[in-house]
């Protein structure tokens, strides 16, 4: 199937998280599986999916401007048997078709692989009907869904792969754009309810899940050469979330801190309180993400700067709260 | 079973609804939306769908989706005589940790192929199951049950957009119009009358029939088309029983033993009248 290597990261990388998943990694398991069938709500050229629907007319579904119904169709395809993958924007996706994820997939617990696009700033001057701040909060609480989060385009492209083979309703948040920063270089197993830990430090601990591990990575570089050793680990699996690794290295750090382009409230750091409340005796955690609040319009690295979320200002708020 | 036989069987599915709703005793049941669509059940598991309780899997079974998932009371006893549920199934309904609760839960064992109880969510996935069946080639047809309050939901009108876009020629939806709602009378909360033509806007082969005639139902049942068909059956909320008909207070309600009593006399009364 898809192996990971300096090359096709690269690629990947330029695709953007969708672009790869839909553009190359659908196509392929399209050719593998004649059950595989790819849903949109109208955004399949926006999708990177116009490749998919040359070659496989037949194995695509576009439910128009209908989220809901999107997501019905896909219930009804998978009962049926068919393996389907559907797609919108994270924002509509969640949120438009909360009951739906619900229903569907949480209470009937019919599988399939919903992906959320978009997700985070990343859309820009568009606004907050297109932002998407609270989706991980709103998806981790619906009993029986998987919630992934990849850092780079090729761990989407693995997360993607291993989605398909879950038992589960998989729901996928995809952030950043095209050319965005790449994390992985290597083939390598992304095991659902895993975490990778990407730099050692034994000072404080740094939990990140999107494309802000990039961001995450470059505010330990800035520590380490204020003397402050940081580690770094992605937390790709949301739900189920890998807590023995997070207990082991809450047990081992002096501080805390919890990243992600979502809102401080429910999502990964939600998700890590909840692992450390059971346990006493926890250093403290902080959780740094997009503020309560709707913000004007703007680029996303302005998005990113007022939230905080820039390399220069994640270090600063670690340096601030050790 | 023929007609007479259906007619029989609609009686004794009304019947069957009653008692059920009064064992549910103080819980109450969905006595209103159910007695109206016990002809619609007798004529469909009475001969119109194809499915077989010793093969409840079978790919070419058609499949039925009760999207209007409060008319279990008139559902569990067709699945029942049907020989998807046992008794003890039924004895179940509305006790703790039972799966016979007042909607439906998917099991295909038990013959049911849709978890309902929030309405629209069971159209907008029979359209999904009928494009999978037209996929992969089966004769089969996915009929679902909506009910004309239910309409009132956005997601009715993707779905018939989406059966007409993907010439869904193998979809039958039966709207239960009854002409009441939670609120009151249907014209009065939400007018969404007239269905037929609304569906037909929409691409639907569609048509009006007399709801409690099993005749009808059959008729219109078992026509084909190459669109997607719609068929409105007019029924009354409450069906069978004087005091409950055309009663908005009987949508959800508990029946006491005297009511009980009267409404098994009025039902089986009908029977000798007729």
């Amino acid at each position: 199937m898809i192996a990971l290597n300096n090359i096709s990261a690269r690629t990947f990388s330029r695709l953007g998280q969708r672009g790869a998943i839909f553009g190359i990694a659908a196509c392929e398991a399209a050719k593998e599986d004649s059950k595989f069938i790819l849903l949109t709500a109208d955004l399949a050229q926006l999708s990177g999916m116009d490749r998919f629907v040359g070659m496989f007319p037949e194995q695509f579904v576009n439910a128009g401007i209908a989220e809901q119904n999107m997501l019905g169709m896909t219930a009804g395809l998978s009962v049926e048997g068919y393996h389907p993958v559907a797609s919108t924007y994270a924002t509509f996706l969640s949120m438009r078709g909360c009951e739906q994820m619900r229903h569907y997939f949480g209470y009937m617990h019919l599988k399939a692989v919903l992906i959320g696009s978009g997700a985070g700033f990343s859309q820009g001057y568009s606004g907050n009907t297109h932002y998407t701040i609270e989706d991980l909060s709103i998806v981790r609480a619906i009993p029986n869904l998987i919630v992934l989060s990849p850092a780079d385009a090729g761990a989407a492209v693995l997360l993607f792969c291993e989605a398909l083979k879950s038992d589960s309703a998989v729901y996928m948040r995809l952030t950043g754009g095209l050319n965005s920063p790449i994390i992985y270089k290597e083939d390598r197993q992304f095991r659902i309810g895993g975490s990778v830990k990407l730099r050692e430090g034994p000072d404080v601990a740094i939990l990140v899940t999107g494309t802000v591990v990039d961001s995450a990575l470059k505010a330990a570089e800035i520590l380490g050469n204020d003397g402050i050793s940081a580690s770094v680990t992605d937390i790709y699996s949301i739900k189920p979330i890998d807590k023995q690794r997070i207990l082991e290295i809450a047990s081992s750090s002096k501080a805390l801190f919890t990243v992600e382009e979502h809102s401080t409230i429910g999502g990964l750091g939600g998700a890590v309180s909840e692992v450390l409340a059971k346990n006493g005796n926890m250093p403290k955690l902080v959780r740094l993400g997009i503020r309560d609040n709707f913000d004007l319009a703007g680029s996303y690295e302005s998005l990113i700067r007022q939230n905080r979320l820039t390399p220069e200002l994640i270090a600063q708020d670690i340096r601030k709260n050790i | 079973m023929n007609i007479n036989e259906i007619k029989i069987f609609a009686k004794q599915l009304r019947l069957d609804a009653l008692e059920l709703a009064f064992k549910g005793g103080k819980n109450g049941a969905h006595l209103g939306g159910g007695l109206s669509t016990v002809e619609i059940f007798a004529v469909l598991y009475g001969g119109i769908l194809n499915i077989d309780p010793k093969n409840p899997k079978d790919e070419n079974r058609d499949r039925l989706v009760v999207s209007k998932g409060h008319c279990v009371i008139a559902y569990y006893p067709a699945l029942y005589h049907k020989g998807f549920l046992t008794k003890e199934d039924l004895d179940s309904f509305e006790t703790d940790g039972s799966a016979f609760h007042a909607h439906a839960l998917r099991n295909i064992w038990n013959g049911i192929e849709f978890s309902g109880g929030s309405l629209s969510l069971g159209i907008s996935f029979a359209v999904g199951q009928a494009l999978a069946c037209k996929k992969k080639g089966l004769t089969n047809r996915v009929y679902v049950i909506v009910g004309d309050g239910e309409c009132d939901e956005g997601l009715v009108w993707e779905s018939a957009m989406a059966a007409s876009q993907y010439m869904l020629n193998n979809l039958t939806v039966i709207v239960d119009c009854n002409g009441l709602q939670y609120d009151g009378k249907t014209a009065d909360v939400m007018n969404n009358a007239p269905l037929s033509e609304r569906f037909r806007a929409f691409g639907f082969d569609s048509c009006d029939v007399d709801g409690h005639d099993c005749s009808l139902l059959i008729e219109a049942l078992s026509k084909k088309s190459d669109k997607p068909i719609c068929v409105v059956a007019h029924t009354v909320k409450g069906k069978g029983v004087s005091f409950m008909e055309n009663r908005r207070e009987w949508h959800h309600h508990v029946l006491t033993e005297e009511q009980y009593k009267q409404a098994v006399e009025e039902v089986t009364g009908n029977d000798r009248i007729e």
